[in-house]
């Protein structure tokens, strides 16, 4: 028995090593490569609508009956929140599995098959009631507005497809620990672990709520609870935000660092970042009901602390990134205070773009936690400054660093290297879509604490003065929006042209290791167990009183409404 | 295993979101600044029959003082045309009969969301004369760009 042991265990290090030198599988490539496909078909689609949005809000264009601008917007959501947050993370993060344990197990690829076309089915279904005006509900479909039935069940399989792939993740990973005792996930993998639960459990609210919406949309069912979907809405879609920032994070951590020719930050502290992000996030979707009715105040408050809570590990990872930064640059002889910057590789898009979205996190997350703070939050809440906020977070933090890891990744699962010409293109696409978020995203956040709402096409309001004022602001999101269209052509371009056009070759999957000096990390962090049923405590001392308080004392329930 | 600097930013860091937390807890129970809450429950498809919004509008309750009685309704608020006298403290009381709704007047911190099946209470004083805009901030439907109305503080 032992010798068996020994010899599947000599064949998995064999099986690692070979990993490591010939690069990833064909077949966990082509996985990888599958839904890298999509996602990038979803950002051309969606930054296409975004273009009519914003060319809408300045006045310019006035979108037809049958393609209209909620229609639009519904899609827009649907495609980059969900599809492309979804199907970037996980081809990512599966590509770093395979890279990181030694290749996916036959069953957990097979299981990712499933979830991919599982997530294509959902997704299909939900689009054709919003092509045919029957679902003009935006991504947060808040009863008592009913969309068509159809569109519901398309959320439920895109959420069930999201299931397998995390639980796919999770038995790689446990199988790489019975194989492995002792040893630490290896930080990617770490991350990815994170990742999946928080995809699990984030999404478990929204699954109850899109299960008791189905039954009163078909109209089996005459009045739904509107607070108690409401807040289950939120606490998914809060984390599901996060969830695509802990995907950038991880690649701020283990990626940049390798990059740059250095070593990657203390692994204690790492591992420390992605624990408190896991266990804190779902209760931050409170912060989008603050000013909501029926939630008392001193529980507001402590959803106050729950929200900002969440930035510490992120003023952790601010310090942490600049410090790799300046340790590697003055490894290489960079000097004074600040000259070190020279050091860095600028020329280099795999650098350049994930730096700019790191950038971008400084004035993103504090308005993040500006408007998170009750009073602030009235201010502001629906209001554009809102929409400028995410555009900044996801469209720069976040999406930049996704378009800084698809410069290697796409090579690397293809089997191809990236050339010095799309390297310079990419480089002028990232100074491209940088100046285009700046000028939409920075004309959102004004015109929003002037007063313009989201979610609302060009309207005058009856040629009101105040709202009349707002136009030259809004003319920006023209401006910025017809920028950050000419970014994604040249970045969706960039991508199909190293998955199929670029010069055969090796490329590395750049994992940063970490200082030769670095101290042991305690096994205490491996402890996944533990880490859940903190956020499970957390999440019920969040949810319990509010939701609680909604079902024992609910009104009257609403009927199903199409208002558009 | 940590550098001395990464201690200082930790602290301040943790520093900051304390102050918050005071500055906002402060401005909530002790200066009445908190987020609109209020949480009284109504049969959404009753409106019309529950009081006070079976008689909605404008109502004078002291010196000053105001109390406006609204509905909000795909794509309309009722009443509309609201008149005050400059440094009036207007108490808005809210409700929706259908969907969800958004209340927001701009230049002002109003802001309150109007969910059906609940009161929602919000209170301003308007000091400056003028003609305020007020309008829906929550998507609710083909005339949501369209639900609008003013506030004239003479």
């Amino acid at each position: 028995m032992e010798t068996i042991m020994n010899k599947s265990g000599k064949t998995q290090v064999i099986r690692e090593k070979v990993n490591k030198v010939l690069g990833i599988s064909l077949e966990d490539a082509r996985l990888t490569k599958s839904y890298l496909s999509v996602a990038f078909l979803a950002i051309l689609l969606g930054g296409l609508l975004g273009l009519l949005q914003g060319l809408n809000r300045a006045g310019l264009l006035e979108l037809p009956v049958w393609l209209n601008y909620y229609q639009v917007l519904t899609a827009h959501g649907l495609l980059l929140v969900v599809v492309l947050s979804a199907f970037f993370t996980i081809g990512y993060f599966y590509a770093g599995l395979s890279h990181t344990l030694g290749g996916l197990l036959p069953k957990v690829r097979k299981m990712a098959w499933i979830g991919f076309w599982m997530k294509i089915f959902g997704f299909v279904l939900a689009v054709i009631p919003i092509l045919m005006n029957e679902a003009s509900v935006m991504y947060t479909f808040y009863p008592p507005m009913a969309a068509s039935p159809i569109f519901y069940i398309g959320l439920v399989f895109i959420v069930l497809g999201v299931w397998m792939c995390a639980f796919g993740a999770f038995i790689n990973v446990a199988s790489w620990r019975k194989r492995n005792p002792g040893q630490h996930i290896p930080i990617l993998s770490f991350f990815a672990t994170g990742v999946f639960v928080l995809l699990f459990f984030g999404s478990l609210p929204v699954a109850i709520e899109v299960f008791t919406i189905i039954p009163w949309a078909f109209g089996w069912v005459e009045t739904i609870n509107v607070m108690v979907a409401r807040t289950l809405f939120w606490a998914f879609g809060h984390t599901l935000v996060n969830i695509w920032y802990l995907t950038a994070v991880s690649a701020w951590y283990v990626i940049v660092p390798k990059i740059i020719g250095g070593r990657r930050w203390n692994d204690l502290l790492t591992r420390i970042v992605v624990i408190a992000l896991v266990i804190m996030n779902i209760t931050g979707g409170f912060h989008h009901q603050i000013i909501d009715p029926g939630i008392s105040e001193p529980v507001k408050y402590m959803h106050v602390f729950m929200s900002l809570a969440i930035g510490f590990p992120s003023l952790m990872t601010a310090y942490a990134m600049f410090a790799v930064f300046e340790r590697t640059a003055r490894r290489k002889g960079g000097k004074g205070l600040v000259g070190w910057y020279k050091k860095l590789p600028w020329g280099d898009v795999r650098f350049l773009a994930p730096f700019i979205a790191m950038a971008a996190f400084i004035p993103a997350g504090a308005g993040g936690i500006v408007q998170s703070t009750n009073q602030l939050n009235q201010v502001v809440h629906n209001t554009m400054w809102i929409v400028g906020h995410f555009h900044l977070t996801l469209g720069m933090s976040v999406v930049m660093t996704f378009f800084g890891i698809s410069y290697w990744l796409v090579p690397y699962v293809s089997k191809r290297v990236l050339t010095p010409q799309i390297n310079k293109l990419g480089v002028i696409q990232t100074i491209i879509w940088t100046i285009g978020m700046v000028i939409m995203s920075g004309a959102m956040h004004w015109v929003g604490l002037l007063g313009s709402p989201r979610r609302t096409s060009y309207s005058t309001y009856f040629d009101n003065a105040t709202a009349l004022s707002w136009d030259p602001y809004l003319f920006f999101l023209a401006i910025g929006g017809t920028l950050l269209m000419i970014g994604v052509l040249i970045q969706v371009y960039a991508v199909f042209y190293l998955m199929f056009f670029a010069p055969k070759g090796n490329t590395e999957f750049p994992v940063a290791e970490v200082e030769e000096d670095a101290a042991p990390t305690p096994r205490w962090t491996e402890r996944w167990g533990l880490w859940i049923v903190c956020m499970i405590v957390l999440v019920g001392m969040a949810y319990v009183i509010p939701l609680v308080d909604f079902i024992v004392n609910a009104p009257p329930g609403s009927p199903p409404y199409k208002t558009w | 295993m940590m550098h001395r600097s990464e201690k200082v930013w930790l602290f301040l860091s943790f520093g900051m979101i304390i102050g918050f937390m005071l500055i906002t807890g402060y401005q909530t129970f002790a200066l009445e600044m908190g987020p609109p809450s209020y949480g009284e429950r109504i049969d959404p498809q009753k409106v019309d029959e529950t009081a006070p919004f079976d008689n909605p509008g404008i109502k004078q309750i002291g010196e000053d003082e105001y109390e406006v009685v609204m509905t909000l309704q795909v794509f309309s608020f009722t009443p509309s045309k609201i008149e005050v006298p400059a440094g009036s403290t207007v108490h808005f009381i809210l409700t929706s009969k259908d969907v969800v709704h958004g209340f927001q007047v701009a230049e002002t911190n109003l802001n309150a969301m109007v969910v059906p099946g609940y009161v929602q209470k919000i209170t301003q004083k308007f000091d400056n004369p003028g003609e305020y805009l007020v309008l829906c901030n929550e998507y609710c439907g083909a005339g949501h760009q369209m639900m609008s109305t003013t506030i004239t503080v003479k």
